[in-house]
């Protein structure tokens, strides 16, 4: 089932939470809602599963306005950020739920939802679990009893709040995979809300970027990572070096290079050209025109590549990844005179603001 | 292998002892835990001793017949009655004022809050006189209540009116924070799951604070059944009456039936003795279950 939002804003209080915001979720996708805390994502969500009504704009499933239906009755399956199991009933008990408050003529026979039931905990892995309180499962465990408590209902979307925020490293990579698969499995509409860039890159078809109650960008990982639209996208979307530089006739001059840049920049003015550290080339021969002159302040070996934080002449920090071949053959220490030249930048041109 | 060794060597070797830090000399625990041990005893234990002792000092059957008799009896079915009336009601409310001031946000919340101490912070003959001057011949509603035959002051409905807004607080003290601490998350995601708020009620709101509010009721029953200040004001000590358990043990005692004040007055000191055994009994069920009383 598909997903439409149509120029949504909400408001609480003075704080402008969500601002005019569009988006399209396609059957059957996996999209991330990512952003920092404040940026409206987790809002956007819970608007889409009816828990909180927005200010104006519409809400379209299926195509069909859902905008004033209760939650009750958009059928979305939520996963909450801290799973909000019930903690005076058995993992049995929780996933049961959803099918045991429903009227009675719809309501499936006890022997059905017994079936059921365990059909689900199979699914998530917890055989033999039904019997224990939330309290006695691990975090892990915990987000698996949600996920089957909300699937319990067959929602025709499901919604994960930071489904994974509360796990240790090893847990939320594992159950990543296994969220995927299932998403595939079942053929569902999934949208999850993340802070968490590389969880988003990973797991989702397409990220939609949010900031300040806005949308930023939406697009595959592939485009959001290697394309991003804007200053905050770029920033957002993994480490990056940041040159201040000179906008003239239509290149961009910083320190004592010059780039050409194919957007249109105008004439004058100031900009900021933006590297990602592993495209920053760095040699001890300078390139007259194409280097900016720099001092190697730490060395950073360990790992697969090698980190090397660099001060340049006109005093800013960057950063550049080397393979442990190029240092091993350039020999870097701190204190060492180089150049650096950047591969492949992102310029964005200054507001007149900042 | 360096792994292994260090596995079992800190396998054998039992964690140092930690207490000897905090510890003090053997004397000094001693005679802390004298004062505590005498303070207790003076304080508590000795008055409730004394109480079943000045009982029985005419032997079981005189104490026996001071509860039987006719007035006693009235008084302690008053108790019964208007505890009764009270626990449940309060018990509502409690669990009302609760779920909206941990739920909603709404202009007047602070006040409200304090509003629920009210009772708390005054004096319960200062209770007592606000209902005597709202519902007195001579108070607010006097005249019209003498019209329609309306009998309040010294009489029945004052003191459960008064015994009413003396233990307003303790059912919505007692769930305020608790409700506060775990938040609407479960409520929120029984709906999500399609449940209506009947349902909800019953089945996620209620079960998660019932031993709160068991504990609520259990003090708020204990205060009901002993209140004596504001429902001293309101009652008009009549006889067989308006005679509450702790009216009834004054007036005997100011006419000198020792004994049959404190046979009486035993009986209320049982109740508190039976009140703190519930109170640990849910104390440790809430505990035993993982939940929070």
């Amino acid at each position: 089932m598909g997903i439409e939002v149509r120029s949504v804003s909400k408001a609480f209080g003075s704080f402008q939470a969500l601002r005019d915001v569009d988006l399209t979720v396609k059957e059957g996708e996996l999209v991330a809602l990512l952003g920092p805390s404040g940026s409206g994502k987790t809002t956007l969500l819970r608007i889409v599963a009816g828990l909180e009504a927005a200010d104006s704009g519409t809400v379209l499933l299926d195509s069909e306005d859902a905008t004033s239906r209760s939650v009750r009755e958009r059928r979305v399956g939520f996963v909450f950020q801290h799973y909000a199991l019930f903690r005076h009933m058995t993992v049995f008990d929780n996933v049961a739920f959803g099918l045991q408050v429903r009227p009675r003529s719809q309501r499936p026979s006890k022997a059905e939802i017994a079936r059921r039931v365990h059909e689900l905990l199979s699914l998530v892995q917890l055989d033999g679990m039904a019997q224990r309180l939330p309290s006695q499962l691990s975090g892990g465990q915990r987000q698996r009893v949600a996920l089957a408590r909300a699937l319990a209902v067959e929602p025709r979307v499901l919604l994960l709040d930071e489904p994974f925020g509360a796990l240790d490293a090893r847990v939320r990579r594992d159950l990543r995979r296994w969220l995927r698969r299932l998403h595939d499995e079942l053929g569902l509409t999934s949208v999850f809300v993340t802070h968490d860039q590389e969880e988003a890159l990973e797991l989702a078809d397409r990220v939609v970027v949010m900031n300040g109650g806005r949308i930023e960008q939406v697009g595959t990982p592939e485009e959001v990572y290697h394309h991003p639209a804007t200053r905050f996208v770029t920033e957002f979307m993994g480490e990056v070096n940041v040159f201040r530089a000179r906008v003239e006739r239509g290149s961009v001059r910083v320190g004592g290079a010059t780039f050409d840049v194919s957007d249109e920049l105008g004439d004058a003015g100031h900009a900021a050209i933006y590297v990602r550290p592993h495209l920053l080339e760095v040699d001890r021969e300078a390139r007259p025109g194409e280097t900016i002159p720099a001092r190697v302040a730490r060395v950073l070996a360990a790992g697969p590549t090698v980190r090397v934080e660099l001060v340049t002449d006109t005093g800013e920090l960057v950063q550049a990844d080397l393979s442990q071949e190029r240092q091993s053959t350039l020999r870097l220490r701190s204190g060492d005179a180089v150049f650096v030249r950047p591969r492949d930048t992102r310029v964005f041109v200054e507001d007149a603001a900042s | 292998m360096a792994t292994a060794d260090w596995t079992v060597h800190s396998a054998a070797q039992p964690p140092p002892a930690l207490v000897s830090a905090r510890s003090e000399p053997l004397w000094v625990r001693a005679i802390l835990i004298a004062v505590a041990l005498l303070f207790l005893g003076s304080f508590l234990v000795l008055p409730l001793i004394a109480v079943f002792g000045y009982a029985l000092q005419d032997g079981w059957r005189v104490a026996l017949a001071a509860i039987r008799e006719p007035h006693a009896l009235a008084a302690i079915r008053l108790t019964l009655l208007v505890a009764a009336i009270c626990v449940p009601l309060n018990a509502a409310f409690g669990l009302a004022a609760a779920w909206c001031i941990t739920r909603f946000e709404f202009r007047g919340k602070n006040l409200l809050v304090s509003l629920i101490d009210l009772p708390f912070a005054v004096s319960p003959v200062i209770s007592g006189l606000i209902f005597v001057l709202l519902f007195g011949l001579q108070g607010l509603l006097g005249p019209w209540l003498r019209e329609h035959e309306i009998q309040i002051i010294f009489a029945v409905p004052g003191i459960v009116l008064a015994t009413l807004f003396v233990t307003f607080p303790f059912v919505a003290r007692e769930l305020i924070p608790l409700m506060e601490e775990q938040g609407a998350d479960e409520e929120t995601a029984a709906v999500s799951l399609g449940a209506s708020g009947w349902q909800t009620f019953w089945r996620v709101t209620l079960p998660n604070v019932r031993f709160g509010l068991l504990y609520g009721m259990v003090l708020l029953n204990a205060r009901a059944m002993g209140e004596f200040g504001a429902v001293s004001v309101v009652s008009g000590h009549i006889r067989g009456r308006t005679n509450t358990m702790p009216l009834h043990v004054e007036i005997l005692y100011n006419e000198y039936q020792t004994a049959a004040a404190f046979a009486v007055a035993s009986l209320l000191a049982g109740l508190a003795v039976v009140t703190l055994i519930l109170k640990r009994l849910i104390e440790w069920r809430a505990g035993r279950r993982g939940g929070v009383a």
